[in-house]
């Protein structure tokens, strides 16, 4: 069996909780396995995961299990997959999904790949899968040789597919052990989707001039629901907060469109964006490096053609 | 306090990746190594912040060959106490982590600190196997430290936002952009750091359950498609039709 943790926030599912389920029926279909998902803490609709593949949902509903403790959830996932005796282990590769895969590894005695993007290949009983490595730079196809195998998977690697019907929630039992944390407080930016997660991207750097500038950035992202980043330079000094920073020491982004504006396109920032499925760059100077990693390249002042862009967004919005 | 830094050796960040001619290994030629900057910017200077606020020592850890010496001593002179190498080339993230371990159970190690991840491998799973294995809780992912007594308040990166959690040492903790500034070496630390212990002991046996079969770039992009300034309805229309992300 497959098994996918899909993670809940506050009770909901988000969007990487379907595309693991998504993931994880896919390779049970290669495997010629069954897929269930496994539940822990507050949710409501568990059951819908069902229609993403998922034949069985398996809900753990203990509120000691509403946040985080990586301690706790590696102990109860481990549990489930020994009684339910899962050969795949399947997670989101999130703050918390990448919290819990390395000490499942430990308690499961089991091969782990971190951060795959690709469904896994399955020839002769070898389950390989690849991960994006030196911050994307390039691809590693790894081999899994032990009984149980584990699998994070990244943001935006496979649209989420419906394919059945929500299925009844089927309770859990395992011991749930005591935390050694306490969680005073978790805040969240509310209204913006968060940048490993989103699918439009705009980002801008020094070309900007200032952090004044910054308005038509934020009106572009505005038209377009996306989410804003910047260059390193940028947040290194205080012009942008430090989680918009894009890049090799920042957070890597995996859009389907990525817009670039004032950004000259450093290997560092390339590797963090390379993975994007479009990419726009708009600057000034034709010879940036951005321009040979670019799908579409505007050369021209960003302080004219960024508005620019925008307005033809809002018209195009209107005819559609 | 007794505090562990564990640091790895990765390429510089502005290293051309490529392969040897089966694809199966990294081509070392003429890579520059640096020490992860996540290990060093962020946990090995807020590990040293707090050993000079509140007392304590800080040692450093690698896992690694001979040629990783003068990474560690990097570390030293930043301002580390001393130092520790298992001298073996591991092969996989638990290798590393099973090695660590066996080093730091029966140490007393108050803090473990991690970088959040490495830059070459990008596995962020190093600091959570270690954790497991020495049984304690975890805090990944922390942009802020601040201790009390024996406890400690910790800042949480989460996806668009922050948790806040306070745990009790012995923890094990991976830093992240935010926990402390960069700091350069001065010459007093580069000349002390000769002078400072580093031990080398043998690798504990593992069995490592994941390989690299093969390694590949990314599919090389067509040329950039330029658009005229003026006319950003023709960049909609291509986005919209051609590459259908609007």
């Amino acid at each position: 069996m497959v098994l996918v943790f899909a993670e809940s926030v506050n009770g909901k599912f988000k969007k990487a909780a379907f595309e693991a389920v998504t993931y994880g029926y896919q390779t049970a279909q290669l495997m010629g396995l069954s897929c269930a998902a496994l539940v822990l803490g507050k949710a409501a609709d568990a059951g819908e995961l069902g229609k993403y593949g998922a034949a069985k949902v398996h809900h753990l509903a203990n509120d000691q299990l509403n946040n985080l403790d990586s301690q706790v959830y590696a102990a109860v996932i481990a549990a489930a997959v020994e009684q339910l005796g899962a050969q795949v282990v399947v997670l989101s590769h999130t703050s918390t999904g990448k919290s819990i895969l390395g000490r499942l590894a430990v308690r499961l005695d089991a091969g782990s790949v971190p951060g795959a993007n690709a469904l896994p290949t399955y020839t002769d009983g070898v389950f390989a899968v690849s991960k994006p490595v030196f911050s994307g730079k390039a691809f590693a196809h790894i081999a899994i040789t032990s009984p149980v195998k584990l699998v994070s998977i990244m943001g935006n690697s496979l649209p989420p597919a419906i394919v059945g019907d929500a299925v009844a929630v089927t309770p859990l039992e395992v011991p749930v052990p005591a935390s050694r944390i306490k969680i005073i407080s978790v805040s969240r930016i509310e209204g913006t989707t968060p940048l490993p997660e989103a699918e439009l991207v705009v980002s801008a750097g020094r070309g900007m001039k200032g952090p004044e500038n910054w308005g038509i950035i934020e009106e572009l992202a505005k038209e377009l629901g996306a989410t804003t980043a910047c260059s390193r330079p940028v947040s290194d000094v205080g012009w942008r907060p430090h989680h918009e920073h894009v890049g090799q020491t920042g957070i890597t982004v995996r859009p389907n469109l990525y817009i670039a504006a004032g950004i000259s396109g450093a290997i560092q920032h390339l590797a963090g964006v390379n993975s994007s499925k479009t990419i726009v760059v708009i600057n000034k100077d034709p010879e940036a490096p951005f321009f040979k990693a670019a799908d579409y390249g505007v050369v021209g002042d960003l302080f004219e053609v960024v508005p620019r862009l925008t307005e033809a967004i809002r018209k195009h919005k209107q005819h559609a | 306090m007794k505090l562990l830094v564990c640091v790895s050796k990765t390429p510089d960040t502005t290293t051309k990746i490529t392969f040897n001619g089966d694809k199966t290994q990294l081509d070392t030629t003429g890579i520059q190594y640096i020490m992860n900057p996540y290990d060093e910017w962020y946990a090995l200077v807020r590990a040293i912040e707090l050993q000079e606020a509140e007392g304590g020592s800080v040692t450093i850890i690698n896992v690694g060959g001979a040629e990783n010496d003068s990474i560690i001593r990097k570390g030293l002179a930043i301002g580390a106490d001393a130092a520790v190498r298992i001298d073996t080339e591991s092969g996989s993230s638990l290798d590393v982590a099973k090695q660590i371990a066996a080093y730091a159970k029966d140490q007393g190690f108050d803090i473990v600190f991690f970088g959040k991840e490495t830059i070459d491998y990008n596995g962020s799973e190093v600091g959570a196997m270690v954790a497991e294995l020495l049984e304690m809780p975890f805090i990944s992912y922390a942009s802020k430290l601040e201790m009390n007594g024996d406890a400690a308040t910790i800042n949480r990166d989460i996806e668009g936002g922050t948790e806040v959690i306070e745990v009790a040492t012995p923890f094990a903790v991976s830093a992240a952009k935010g926990m402390a500034e960069q700091r350069i070496p001065n010459m007093k630390g580069i000349m002390t750091a000769k002078r400072k212990p580093l031990e080398v002991l043998a690798p504990v046996a593992t069995t490592d359950f994941t390989h690299v079969v093969s390694y590949e770039m990314p599919s090389a992009k067509s040329a950039v498609k330029l658009i005229d300034p003026e006319n950003m309805d023709e960049l909609v229309r291509l986005l919209s039709e051609e590459a259908k992300v609007l």
